[in-house]
Formats: structure tokens, C-alpha cells, sequence
């Protein structure tokens, strides 16, 4: 597939159309042009380690949002085995925004849980981009109940804009749906690992990201408002939008300075979609070692550990009051 | 403007509120919202801000209402020492800690979530009210912190708890912070269900966005005033999204306890009986007459 490229990758997306047309003459050409395909690649290596050594948190956002970026189902695919999905919430419908179901994880049989977002237009609708209804939600509950009952830890890949905004949402109860997984995950007595993937956005993101460990891909966001709406609000116009993903403080590395994720994983340069078998490999080692933390904790010990980390969440400071 | 409105002298001829607090007297005369009845200022505050002639809920205070709820002898107030502070420099068109500071001069209140320990009818408990002047209600790191605190004093006294909100959200200013107050409060009535100890959740107009979807809806008991406006996404947003004009009374509390989403809805001025009734019920104690 060919790598589509962003408005301030422009650039390295014309170094590489480049090298592709010298590729393509290479086989007819008289003079040997290898050396100078060579020169160009590293150029091209040169310049998006320049352009993302200084990536602004918008265009950490666009990366996050890159329509080749692998999604739950890729990670699925390469990092599992033996899935078998999981449909419906038993109330209402399926909701195929999130894709869950039971898989080995290194062998281990796991839950996993995670939205998904489509790759073409009908698949896009139908995914209903990634944001998901209360139906969706209520089904990761079902299915985190169900890991809980066969002590299966649980791995979340979060990867949504929001919780979709919608008249039969909001009639099926989408805030009482989100509050009651974020209730309920604070006390399954199982591990919860969860990996933001791509866009963590807002209450619909966090309706599945609640748990003993939260990590962040190096380009992915998490935010309580996507820069858009938050630039619309606060700001009045949608020009403000880079303002709002700065002012906001969306990104991996922020996130964590600011103590409310523990672990960012590398991307490779130029982001996930460049090379997604290595991204496997990185999520599989980082939900590994959050394994080996969690493995020996009793059930209490776990859920204590956890709300101790959801009760560290938050600056003030304290007066003495009279 | 009406007529009635062009014949008042200027000194009480502006709505309350719609000017910016002064030394000017309050305002004498209010008119209501809904009804457009013209009111005296005095009757509106003894009938805990519901018009007398149309029950319409105006907006009340944080601690109108806990002054209206709880029994005056033996409460006082938790929490008030977490306050503020700007941890991401926020800025847009003004800066996070200038809009705290003029909040703070608005309200009186140091952030937007009043708590206080008390007994309703004699029944103890720990009561948290939004203060829906401060920066819309919005749920930060004082918010979430206070909550958390109010909910363990709940535990340690072995009472019950009772929230009032009245919110548009999460606190943009406060970044993913505000977000993760979402998973902290819930986690904190998580351990309070399992004591177990009641958790009753009052919606009054708004209750939106991030509260709406944390704690607003798991209460034991879910109670609403009537016409609040109440859900997770805003009339504009979806509006905008789904390209349809909403249904007549949508996201409204009727509209809420049709769709199966709250227990009740209570007239403001019969909570304190009701909260009352309920707690005794679900505590196994009787009211005293």
C-alpha cells in the first residue's frame, strides 16, 4: 500500500514519489542510479527525523488520526491468536464500533476490547468511526463481567473520537452507560492493561480505558475535548484549533510528565502505519512487562493498587481553613 | 423589553443576575424565566428559587440549597481546604487562573462543589452541591478531590452520601486532568457500594458532558428536578451531528424518566422529605414525626 502522507510530511512525501520514479526507471536505465536512490532514502530518513523530532501536538493529532494507522483489529491479528469475537450487549444490538472477544495473548487466554474505527468509506459507516453507541459499551461490560468470572485479565486498545453524539444514544442512556463501566472496572478483580492506540477522546475513550495500567503509543492523544471542539468553545473559531492541542496538553509525553499514563511506547519515525509489525512487537513487549507487575497480586491487593493509582489523579493544593 | 419593565425606575429596572455583581442592592423585582410572571425578589428566595405562580426551577446556589436541606443544628462544611491550581498554564483568549480568580469574586466559593456534613429530619449524612456559577459548574482536580473526601467521610461516619449537581462538564482548563476526575470519583462510590452505604444523585438544570457520564447516573437512587436539562452530549452537538431538529422536551428530566433513565422527578421545594424517606428506607431507620 502506498503511504499517504500528511500536510507537513509534504516534503518527505516528495523525496519519496522521487525515489519511486527512479525505481521505476532504474530496470531500463544504461547508467547505474542505485548509489543515487540510496542518497535520496536517507535524505528522506533525514528529513522526518527533523520534522517529527519537533512535532507540534496538532500534528501529533493528525499522526493519531492517520487513515493507515493499524487499528484494534490489526492488533488483533498480529499480536493474538485464536480470537473469536464476541457480539452484543444482550439488550439492544451489536454495536460494531468496539470489537471484543476472547484470544491468547503469548499463549494466555485474555479478554480483549477495543473501538474500531473503518479503512474505507462503507466500512467507516458501518464502524460508525470508531464512536461508539451505549449498546457498545454495555457489551465490554458483559464481556469484562465474563473475563472477571473466569479470572481472564482484561486488554483494552482505545482508539476513538468520542462517544457518538446521537438522539438514540442519548435516549438508551450513553451517560448512564459510560458512568457504569467507569463504577464497575474499578472493582473487577482481574488485571485491566489498557493501550491508547490512536485517538483517546474524552468519556468515550475512558469508558474502556480504566484500569492497572494506562499506555500511550509515542503519536497517539488523550484528551478530555478534541482540539477542535475545545478551540470552537473557548476560543470561538476553528482557526485556534493548534492553539487548543498545545493548551491542552494531548500528548504521550505530556501525559505522562503530568503523572496520568505510565508508559509510552516508541513509534517508528513518521508514525505506527510505517511500520506496524514493529509496533506489535513494541505493545506485546510493554504489555508483557505490565504482566510480570501484576501477575502476583491477589484480587484485593489489585483493586486497592488500582484505586490508589485512579485516587492520585488530580493537582490542588491544601489551605488550612479556620 | 416589556411595558411593565419601561415604567420601573432604573435602580431596580435589570433582571437579577444580568448585570455584573456591585455595591447595587439586589434587585427587588425578578421575573421568571418561563412564565415571565413578575415576581418579588423576597418570595422567590423564601420558595427556594421556584416561581410561585408557574413552579418553575430557577437555578439556586450551592448553599441556598444546602441551607434549605439540611437541619440547621450540628452541620458544617468538608473539603474547603483543596483549592485550585492552574497545573497547565491554560490560556486561551484568558487565562485559566484569571477566570478562577473572577469566579471566586462571583460565588464566593473557592471552586464549584460545596460539601457539608449534616442531618436531614434528623437522618445524618454527607450532601456535596454543585455551584453552578463557578465557571459553569465544571468538574477539575478540586472537584474530583472534594467529592473523593466527601464520599470517605461517608464511609467513615457510616452515612450516607447525596450529591447535587448541577454541571456543563469536565473543565477544559484542567486538560486530561478533568477527564480522570471521571474515573476517581467513580472509584470512590465504587467503595462506597460495597460498605454498603446509599448514594443518592439529585440531576438539576444541567447536568452534562462528564459529570453527566461519571457519577450523575449510578446513584441507588436517581432523582432530577422537573425541566432540568440532562445528558451526555450537548442539543447543538448532536444537533450538528445528526442534522435533525430533536424531539420537543429531549434530554429534559420527563423526557429521561420516560426513557427509563431516573427513579423520579421531585419538586425542589418536597426534596428535603423526600431524600429523607428514602434514606430512612434504604438505611432501615424510621423519621422522626
Amino acid at each position: 500500500m502506498k503511504t499517504q502522507f500528511l500536510d507537513f510530511e509534504q516534503p518527505i512525501g516528495e523525496l519519496e514519489a522521487k525515489i519511486e520514479e527512479l525505481r521505476f526507471v532504474q530496470e531500463d536505465s544504461a547508467v547505474d542510479i542505485s548509489q543515487e536512490i540510496a542518497r535520496l532514502q536517507k535524505k528522506s530518513q533525514g528529513l522526518a527525523k527533523d520534522i517529527y523530532a519537533k512535532l507540534t501536538a496538532w500534528q501529533v493529532a493528525q499522526v493519531a488520526r492517520h487513515p493507515q494507522r493499524p487499528y484494534a483489529l490489526d492488533y488483533y491479528e498480529g499480536m493474538l491468536t485464536d480470537f473469536h469475537e464476541l457480539h452484543g450487549d444482550r439488550a439492544f444490538a451489536d454495536d460494531a464500533a468496539i470489537v471484543a472477544g476472547l484470544a491468547r495473548f503469548d499463549g494466555r487466554p485474555v479478554m480483549v476490547i477495543g473501538h474500531q474505527k473503518g479503512r474505507d468509506t462503507k466500512d467507516r459507516i458501518y464502524r460508525n468511526f470508531g464512536q461508539a453507541r451505549p449498546e457498545g459499551y454495555r457489551k465490554a461490560l458483559r464481556l469484562m463481567r465474563l473475563a472477571e468470572r473466569f479470572k481472564l485479565p482484561i486488554l483494552t486498545f482505545i482508539d476513538t473520537p468520542g462517544a457518538y453524539p446521537g438522539i438514540g444514544a442519548e435516549e438508551r442512556g450513553q451517560s448512564e452507560a459510560i458512568g457504569r463501566n467507569l463504577f464497575e472496572m474499578a472493582g473487577l478483580r482481574v488485571p485491566i492493561i489498557c493501550t491508547i492506540i490512536g485517538e483517546g477522546g474524552s468519556g468515550g475513550a475512558l469508558a474502556v480505558a480504566v484500569g492497572d495500567a494506562t499506555m500511550m503509543l509515542q503519536y497517539s492523544i488523550y484528551s478530555v475535548i478534541s482540539p477542535e471542539g475545545c478551540a470552537a468553545i473557548l476560543w470561538k473559531t476553528p482557526a485556534r484549533t493548534s492553539d487548543a492541542a498545545e493548551a491542552l496538553g494531548i500528548t504521550a509525553n505530556r501525559l505522562k510528565s503530568l503523572g496520568l499514563i505510565d508508559t509510552v511506547i516508541p513509534e517508528p519515525l513518521g508514525g505506527a502505519h510505517r511500520d506496524p509489525a514493529a509496533v506489535m512487537q513494541s505493545v506485546r513487549k510493554a504489555i508483557a512487562d505490565q504482566f510480570k507487575l501484576l501477575d502476583g497480586l491477589s484480587p484485593e491487593d489489585l483493586i486497592k493498587r488500582r484505586h490508589d493509582r485512579l485516587q492520585s489523579y488530580g493537582r490542588y493544593k491544601e489551605i488550612s481553613v479556620v | 423589553m416589556s411595558w411593565f419593565k419601561k415604567l420601573l425606575p432604573p435602580r431596580i429596572n435589570r433582571d437579577a443576575g444580568a448585570n455584573k455583581r456591585s455595591s447595587m442592592p439586589e434587585g427587588l423585582w425578578s421575573k421568571c424565566d418561563s412564565c415571565e410572571a413578575v415576581l418579588y425578589r423576597t418570595d422567590l428566595d423564601n420558595n427556594l428559587q421556584v416561581c410561585p405562580k408557574c413552579a418553575h426551577h430557577n437555578r439556586i446556589s450551592a448553599r441556598d440549597r444546602l441551607d434549605g436541606l439540611l437541619d440547621p443544628e450540628g452541620r458544617f462544611e468538608l473539603c474547603a481546604e483543596v483549592v485550585p491550581v492552574d497545573t497547565l498554564k491554560f490560556k486561551d483568549s484568558r487565562r485559566y487562573v484569571e477566570r478562577l480568580a473572577e469566579a471566586q469574586q462571583a460565588t464566593g466559593e473557592t471552586d464549584a462543589l460545596v460539601v457539608m456534613q449534616g442531618s436531614i429530619l434528623g437522618l445524618p449524612l454527607v450532601v456535596a452541591s454543585f455551584e453552578f456559577a463557578f465557571m459553569g459548574g465544571s468538574m477539575g482536580s478540586v472537584v474530583g478531590e472534594r467529592f473523593v473526601r466527601a464520599v470517605e467521610a461517608a464511609i467513615d461516619q457510616k452515612v450516607p452520601f447525596v450529591c447535587f449537581l448541577a454541571s456543563g462538564g469536565a473543565r477544559m482548563q484542567e486538560g486530561l486532568l478533568s477527564l480522570m476526575q471521571m474515573a476517581k470519583t467513580c472509584a470512590a462510590l465504587q467503595r462506597l457500594s460495597t460498605v454498603p452505604l446509599p448514594f443518592i444523585s439529585v440531576l438539576t438544570d444541567p447536568t452534562m458532558g462528564g459529570v453527566s457520564a461519571s457519577f450523575a447516573m449510578i446513584g441507588d437512587v436517581v432523582i432530577a428536578e422537573p425541566g432540568a436539562l440532562i445528558g451526555f452530549a450537548g442539543p447543538r452537538v448532536i444537533e450538528q451531528t445528526v442534522r435533525e431538529t430533536l424531539p420537543d422536551g429531549f434530554q429534559r428530566a420527563e423526557f429521561l424518566l420516560e426513557k427509563g433513565a431516573i427513579d423520579m422527578i421531585v419538586d425542589r421545594r418536597n426534596m428535603r422529605d423526600r431524600v429523607a424517606a428514602l434514606l430512612a428506607l434504604l438505611t432501615g431507620q424510621s423519621l422522626a414525626a
